[in-house]
């Protein structure tokens, strides 16, 4: 229920008072009310859940969060950070 | 995918598991409050990758499964009834309610149909002006905004056939219940991230001071779990009781306040009663009154509901984190996800349904 997923905002318009707006979600276009995300602008990725944008994603914790788990990981010898997925 | 591949790294993930096996020295019970992540867990066998001192158990983030039985008969009685479109996220169809479930009400002819989104429910509604079009507001702080918005789009247009069934229900007074409890072996938790997302985390600082807690707040990605993981265990081990972010690309300590503000303008707190575990003071929205003609509960009088539990489901102690699904003598046998016997057999959030489809069975 509370899956949301991140998305690229490809474009925003309002339609009856609400802040809307079309968003890329890896190639699949959906549209999402961004009303909780007045300061999102066009190439920002915001996190949707139900078809509401509920979070601005901020590109610099997310570089932060990584740089620091990679950190934790190289800690370990056998880990090689390909591109392989969990 | 931006923002999702990276974080589902099978290298990462490793190292950052081998670093919770540096770390742990004794055992410890961690609760996942989300059943999304119950599902992400399960689905990347992150359960299996943990050392064996670690116990994760799931807690009550489904709101599909704490749904009360008598709203989902409600939600029936209200299918049911000629000239009603009742809408609903996919999820709650084939939750059983004392009878029978929506999907029952859909196969014999009632006009139920699935919805993305709550703003879909008012298209409906603006399409059918002859029809009554009822929504089945569920969910947790997540879920909150979007159903409020979905109302007062409602009342902008000047619908008078749109209403919503609401049962929403807050996670912090949940964990209360959950600590309080004697029976309780939760020490750590990780705090679901999107319900953080909209509420933010500074509400959790009471709990984690007054329980002596770790909190945790915690992402949907494998990486994201393991590192949530991580810094429970850190914070355990050196004795430590705060609330930590660990999903600081979408999650601040305040929230989403445009959201927030949402919810106190067409909901009010009030005691919510929770299937399986009870009535909670305090635990759930209500719309407040000026909104009354939007409430299905008002507007169908629907009261003369007598809800019938199973004897067998023990789905309210599985979301307490008090048992786990292979300990109950249906799981599998006479509580599969084509027959539920309780609301966590059903959902893509509930723990049973996980243990199900990932193949945790009994030895």
């Amino acid at each position: 229920m509370c899956l949301a997923v991140p998305g690229q905002i490809v474009d925003i318009c309002e339609s009856n008072g609400l802040k809307m707006g079309k968003v890329d979600f890896g190639g699949a276009l959906r549209e999402a009310c961004l009303d909780y995300v007045p300061e999102a602008r066009l190439g920002d990725y915001v996190i949707v859940h139900v078809g509401f944008a509920i979070s601005l994603l901020s590109e610099s914790e997310a570089r932060a969060t990584l740089e620091l788990l990679q950190e934790i990981a190289e800690r370990d010898p056998d880990v090689e950070l390909g591109a392989s997925q969990a | 995918m931006k923002h999702v591949t990276d974080y589902r790294n099978a290298g990462l993930v490793q190292g950052i598991l081998a670093e919770i096996r540096r770390t742990v020295t004794r055992p410890w019970v961690i609760m996942e409050i989300c059943g999304g992540q119950t599902h992400a867990i399960m689905r990347h066998g992150l359960d299996q990758l943990l050392p064996p001192e670690l116990e994760l158990c799931h807690g009550p983030g489904c709101p599909v499964c704490v749904t009360p039985l008598e709203l989902i008969d409600k939600a029936v009685a209200i299918a049911s009834r000629p000239g009603v479109i009742f809408t609903s996220y996919g999820d709650m169809l084939r939750v059983p309610g004392s009878e029978q479930d929506l999907a029952a009400v859909r196969a014999s002819g009632g006009d139920v149909r699935i919805v993305y989104s709550p703003l879909d429910a008012v298209k409906l509604a603006r399409q059918n002006p002859d029809r009554q079009v009822v929504f089945f507001a569920i969910g947790f702080e997540t879920t909150a905004p979007a159903n409020a918005t979905s109302v007062l789009q409602a009342q902008a247009l000047e619908l008078r056939n749109y209403s919503v069934l609401v049962s929403h229900v807050c996670v912090p007074p949940a964990m209360d219940v959950i600590l309080r409890s004697p029976q309780n072996r939760v020490q750590g938790f990780l705090a679901a991230g999107h319900v953080c997302a909209v509420m933010g985390y500074w509400e959790y600082e009471s709990i984690a001071g007054r329980y002596h807690v770790p909190i945790v707040v915690t992402g949907f990605e494998p990486a994201d779990i393991a590192q949530g993981i991580l810094g429970t265990v850190r914070q355990l081990e050196a004795g430590g009781a705060a609330v930590e972010n660990a999903y600081s690309r979408v999650v601040t300590r305040a929230g989403n306040r445009p959201a927030q503000e949402v919810i106190q303008r067409v909901f009010e707190p009030c005691d919510r009663q929770w299937r399986g575990i009870g009535v909670i003071p305090m635990s759930g929205y209500r719309l407040r009154r000026p909104f009354e003609a939007f409430d299905a509960e008002v507007q169908f009088g629907v009261s003369d509901i007598m809800p019938r539990e199973s004897e067998v489901c023990i789905s309210g102690l599985i979301l307490q984190g008090r048992r786990k699904p292979l300990e109950c003598q249906a799981f599998g046998t006479e509580c599969t996800p084509e027959r539920p016997l309780g609301a966590t057999m059903v959902s893509s959030e509930g723990a049973c349904a996980a243990y199900y489809r990932y193949g945790r069975r009994a030895e």
